[in-house]
């Protein structure tokens, strides 16, 4: 059973998924959905520094198959590519 | 607890391009603006546009004004405001040199003017050969224009109330607006911004169709507002479809892999576009290729366990090609349809991209309540963006144009706003009958108990609004397509809401998205219903033909009752001759 403060926060962050691309919108929130919940503390904290990136970025790494400049952001990258969306 | 109010001179809803490029010269007239959006700005669906800004520069080839406006006028098929198509080509040069001021990078020549592409339905000289009058900032465009009006704009002091979801104008007993009723995200509560000016930029509204390349703000929240405030929206039942959008997903695969050599095959293996263009086969029209699609899935030969798609076929094109001239194709097939192009088809159908339609303005951005043709503007509202319909792009949008659009009535009608505060100082005394009615639709949904939840509601519309009134229309669907949106409007009393709770309560705010998408896939659905011809996007198998003498006027939807009236084009140009209505042929 998850926290109502913890759920809470992810309803915070599904409002932050919603994006001006819908290849995001969709990606982001199935992400958040089926893998934020079990990352651990750091791979969270990447996840929230990477929705406060501009929408182009985001998009050119995670659906263009760009690799992040940041090495901070390559592992929760390849997870977000991994996201079951289809 | 007392209702929180705040006053300013000006209330723009939506921070897309045109609320931002109005709120930025209101701003630096050092007006008193608040912008208020339900995201943070620069995630609007502006950034979205990678194409660019039509403006006859002539950097590139010869070009002017004139030449643009005949082309905006022949692709919308002759249902474009020839005075306002006018105005918005003229003005397309300041605006654009305007915004490189302000700092957007646009891509340039080797002589510093700024660079200019080539697009679809571009001509010198009345229809003569290929211009380039596209202005673009690389592949990042609308990213561009909006990060450099946000930034410019914080700068001027502008306001913003970011992650606020506007639910309602407020009115007085004259119809005049008020303000609006907002509700901030974060904390649940309502807040009253009351305004001598309010203008609309909410953008479109895609996501009323199942299968749509809008993001999924694209609510149409704006429009629903006018309607339900007892003002018109025209025009709705001109929506652009693009052919090839991953199936039940919307995501666009881009002309360039037809025009790389894939193609369309049904459950069959069949080559159908072999059928409905011989000549052109898969790189016929957008409106031939979509409407080729639907009929195969509706004639039983659509793949997939609901048959209800095309495949798109690219596997049998080398890898490197797919590599090097369709980058991201591979990718973003792989991710949302779950397909690698290079090995299977992918599977595609039709997806809502763009509505002509919307609040009917003049070409001040000032918003006009009835079907007069010399009627007057409704004082102090105004709309601008993809929410309004000026109306330039009559029944058919050119690429490049909407991001003009968007640029152009949001300047101007920043400009005239600056004008209307001057004469108008003083706020009006607010109504507070308004203010309840507002409060109570809001409050509605704290209802409890058992009841349809809105995802259940949603998906059931926007399947409706897919099957019923897209890209196949004919009556006795369409018929029956409006009596089911009714039937769904009236379901909405039985949603109720799975969280109850004030903090982020985004079932809330989709179930005030839904409200607002029920109301505007109404007015699309009774629109095209009524409209008996074939004119740009919106096409009739019933009625293939254009038909200019009973229907060359725009269509007015008020929300009380479905009702509709007509209103004349406007032909007559401001400074020259009128383009008179032809065949469209390209």
């Amino acid at each position: 059973m998850i926290p109502d403060e913890e759920l809470k926060n992810i309803e915070r962050l599904r409002w932050q998924c919603r994006r001006g691309m819908l290849e995001l919108d969709v990606l982001l929130e199935a992400f958040l959905d089926q893998q934020y919940t079990s990352l651990s503390p750091r791979l969270q904290r990447h996840f929230l520094q990477l929705l406060e990136l501009p929408d182009p970025i985001i998009h050119a790494w995670c659906v263009g198959g760009e690799n992040p400049d940041d090495e901070e952001f390559v592992e929760l990258v390849n997870s977000i590519r991994t996201t079951s969306v289809a | 607890m007392a209702l929180e109010k705040q006053r300013f001179d000006t209330l723009i809803l939506g921070a897309g391009g045109a609320g931002l490029n109005a709120a930025l010269q209101l701003a630096n007239a050092n007006l008193k603006v608040a912008v208020v959006s339900k995201v943070f700005p620069t995630r609007s669906h502006t950034v979205a546009a990678q194409g660019g800004v039509n403006a006859a520069l002539a950097n590139v080839l010869p070009d002017n004004w004139h030449w643009h406006m005949f082309d905006t006028v022949k692709g919308s098929d002759y249902l474009g405001d020839q005075d306002a198509i006018e105005y918005m080509c003229r003005e397309a040069i300041p605006t654009v040199y305007e915004l490189e001021h302000n700092g957007v990078p646009f891509s340039r020549l080797a002589n510093g003017k700024i660079y200019q592409r080539a697009f679809g339905g571009q001509s010198q000289n009345f229809g003569g050969d290929q211009a380039a009058r596209t202005c673009a900032a690389a592949d990042r465009t609308g990213h561009a224009i909006l990060h450099t009006l946000y930034q410019q704009n914080i700068r001027a002091k502008t306001h913003f109330f970011d992650e606020y979801f506007a639910a309602d104008l407020i009115r007085d007993q004259e119809g005049i607006i008020l303000g609006a009723l907002v509700l901030d995200i974060a904390t649940g509560e309502p807040l009253l911004i009351e305004a001598k000016t309010t203008l609309l930029a909410t953008g479109g509204c895609g996501q009323v169709f199942r299968t749509t390349s809008n993001a999924h703000i694209n609510t149409g929240d704006g429009k629903a507002m006018i309607l339900r405030a007892g003002l018109p929206l025209m025009d709705m039942e001109f929506f652009q479809f693009h052919p090839t959008g991953i199936a039940g997903k919307g995501m666009l695969i881009t002309e360039g892999v037809r025009g790389e050599g894939g193609y369309l095959i049904n459950k069959d293996g069949e080559r159908f576009m072999e059928k409905y263009a011989p000549n052109a086969k898969d790189l016929a029209s957008r409106d031939v290729v979509a409407r080729s699609i639907v009929t195969e899935v509706r004639g039983g030969r659509g793949c997939g366990p609901e048959a209800d798609h095309v495949m798109l076929k690219v596997n049998h094109l080398d890898e490197e090609v797919i590599a090097k001239r369709l980058p991201g194709i591979r990718e973003s097939s792989k991710i949302f349809a779950g397909v690698d192009p290079v090995k299977d088809p992918i599977p595609v159908f039709p997806t809502a991209h763009y509505v002509m339609g919307g609040i009917p303005t003049d070409r001040f951005g000032r918003v006009m309540p009835t079907s007069d043709d010399d009627g007057d503007h409704l004082p102090g509202l105004y709309a601008a963006g993809e929410c309004a319909c000026a109306s330039v792009h009559g029944a058919n949008r050119l690429g490049g144009n909407s991001l003009l659009d968007i640029l152009v009535f949001g300047r101007l009608a920043g400009k005239n706003i600056i004008d209307y505060v001057r004469d108008n100082p003083s706020h009006r005394p607010l109504d507070e009958a308004s203010v309840s009615s507002a409060m109570d639709r809001f409050n509605k949904w704290d209802a409890k108990g058992d009841g349809i939840t809105v995802s259940e509601l949603r998906k059931e519309f926007r399947k409706t609004m897919e099957d019923h009134a897209g890209v196949f229309r004919v009556e006795d669907m369409m018929q029956e397509g409006v009596e089911k949106v009714r039937a769904i409007r009236d379901k909405l009393a039985d949603v109720r809401l799975t969280d109850h709770s004030k903090t982020f309560n985004t079932n809330r705010t989709e179930a005030l998205e839904l409200e607002n998408m029920i109301d505007v896939g109404l007015s699309i659905a009774v629109s095209a219903l009524h409209r008996k011809e074939s004119r740009g996007a919106h096409s009739r198998p019933d009625y293939p033909k254009r038909d200019d003498a009973e229907w060359m006027k725009h269509t007015l939807y008020w929300r009380e009752g479905d009702k509709l009236e007509y209103k004349g084009v406007r032909s007559q140009p401001l400074t020259v001759e009128s383009f008179p209505p032809k065949e469209r042929v390209y």
